[in-house]
């Protein structure tokens, strides 16, 4: 079995390396259909594509800075039931954990799909990346623009900045698919290295006509420590500001002023996996009595209600899947900081179970059992 | 100055607690007023969101309370609760929710002397920490 193979680059043109890398996957390792972002035919924009045909991999772009879903809720839709055919994703970190919780919660299953992962250097929001993708003439450039400086330690120029969920993600590594595509200290005098993390990913790497790995990525793990680094100072930071901010109710009001109740980040959330939130039920189509009343008893409302209802009852119910994938930022028409907030939130909720959402598939997600004897200091006045 | 008067919302399960709750009553034995309870059949059906509309609707207080462990009727809703108070109890002190205004309990069927008792005490512990939201008055 291979555990890992170098990707042949030529002239430094990754994208055409990751491209040949994913067409051989599909041909020798018997992938009927592979989920990656890919160019749109009718926009230079970028989504995650369901691919049958190799001859539409040139379109593949699984180095754009492009972010526009959290691909694990469309890989959901793939796996929920046997698909008739062997599947592969390429998917962010995140992603990969959003994915896990969702195989957890009987959403998707992991034994139908092939799951290839790369270092993550953080996305843009949907906005910046209009506006620094029109900045070329093609996706392509805009890739390779971005993918040249994301890894390197030199200055990023006039890239734009990623989000605020990427700049305190603290788990940007490949390791949580079958096959991890490894970028960080890339130095690109060698070629990424693709390892396999499981046995499927084994399987899928001993098919392919790759060279081994050149000399072992010395830079890697000085990378990934100086990045994280990097990440959990910027994270603390904004831990603190969101703490501060939102440390009452009236400040967690002002802090979700803006929220129009569009539940788009509900929608946008790989992890809020209810076929029907209550939130959009009968139940919270109130009596027009009972709005008069809680004006009458408050003295005004705001219309629409239940915006801190919403969001304290979503905390509740999904904090602690939560991957800090930023889409809830990404979906707010309203710019509100939704992914500093739930990630803070997150922060705690996980770490009072000692759990971490998506990493390890064989945890159990807190909500989901209970030991008979635990928490002893939560019972009694 | 009236003391202040606290409103708790205790979430009691059909089984234990609200059956201590009748024995209390049939028993003749007084608790405060303060105390609205709300029969639900198991506490492990109070979802977290029960919890936060008490508190967002100007409750001072909220109480889950049912069976001694391993007197489930369910077998297990108890242990599941647990868990959902040790989640809130993570969540709302962040946002300004004190800690000890929520509180989970056991009492079984039998105990209606210490329901009474239980509840004298939440709501004095309730009233020192005084009004949840005194003033707001945009929300929900």
């Amino acid at each position: 079995m291979t555990q890992a193979v170098s990707i042949p680059i030529q002239d430094h043109d990754l994208l055409t390396g990751m491209r040949s890398f994913l067409t051989a996957i599909m041909e020798k390792s018997g992938i009927d259909a592979i989920l990656v972002p890919a160019r749109l035919s009718v926009k230079n924009r970028i989504m995650p594509m369901l691919i049958s045909d190799p001859a539409c991999l040139t379109e593949a772009d699984p180095l754009s800075p492009a972010f526009p879903v959290n691909a694990a809720q469309q890989l959901t839709r793939l796996t929920r039931q046997p698909a008739g055919g062997r599947l592969a994703a390429v998917l962010r970190p995140c992603e990969v954990r959003a994915f896990n919780e969702l195989v957890k919660l009987n959403q998707g299953r992991r034994e139908d799909v092939l799951i290839i992962s790369l270092d993550c250097p953080g996305a843009l929001s949907n906005s910046d990346f209009r506006t620094f993708a029109d900045g070329y003439d093609s996706l392509d450039a805009a890739s390779r623009a971005f993918a040249a400086t994301a890894f390197s330690s030199a200055p990023a120029g006039d890239l734009p900045e990623v989000t605020s969920a990427c700049r305190a993600c603290d788990h940007p590594v490949c390791d949580g698919g079958d096959i991890g595509i490894e970028r960080f200290g890339d130095d690109q005098a060698t070629d990424p290295v693709a390892r396999a993390h499981t046995e499927s990913g084994q399987a899928a790497l001993t098919g392919l006509d790759f060279p081994p790995p050149q000399a072992p990525a010395e830079g890697r793990k000085a990378a990934i420590q100086s990045i994280l680094a990097v990440r959990r100072r910027y994270r603390d930071g904004m831990f603190a500001e969101v703490a501060e901010a939102t440390n009452t109710i009236p400040a967690l009001s002002t802090y979700l002023a803006d929220c129009v109740n569009c539940y788009n980040c509900r929608g946008a959330c790989p992890v809020c996996y209810c076929t029907t939130c209550v939130f959009s039920t009968d139940t919270f189509r109130h009596e027009p009595f009972q709005y008069v009343q809680w004006a009458r008893r408050k003295g005004e409302i705001k219309m629409p209600t239940d915006t801190l209802f919403f969001h304290l009852t979503r905390m509740a119910h999904m904090s602690c899947a939560c991957v800090g994938c930023g889409q809830c930022t990404n979906a707010c028409p309203n710019d509100i900081p939704l992914s500093d907030l739930f990630t803070y939130v997150a922060r705690h909720t996980q770490g009072a179970f000692d759990y971490r959402a998506g990493l390890d598939i064989n945890a159990r997600p807190p909500m989901n059992g209970f030991e008979e004897e635990e928490y002893p200091e939560i019972v009694g006045l | 100055m009236e003391p202040f008067e606290p409103a708790i919302i205790a979430f009691v399960c059909n089984w234990c607690t609200y059956t201590a709750a009748d024995l209390a009553g049939t028993s003749r034995l007084a608790y405060p007023k303060n105390i609205r309870l709300i029969r639900v059949m198991c506490t492990g059906m109070v979802d977290p969101q029960y919890v936060i509309k008490a508190f967002l609707e100007g409750a001072d207080g909220v109480l889950i309370s049912g069976c001694h462990p391993g007197d489930c009727h369910y077998i297990n809703g108890n242990y599941k609760a647990r868990r959902r108070v040790k989640l809130l109890k993570e969540i709302l002190p962040r946002f300004g929710i004190d800690d000890r205004r929520l509180r989970l309990t056991w009492i079984g069927a039998s105990d209606g002397i210490e329901f009474s008792h239980i509840m004298g005490e939440l709501v004095e512990q309730t009233r020192e920490l005084g009004p949840m939201l005194p003033d707001l008055k945009m929300v929900i």
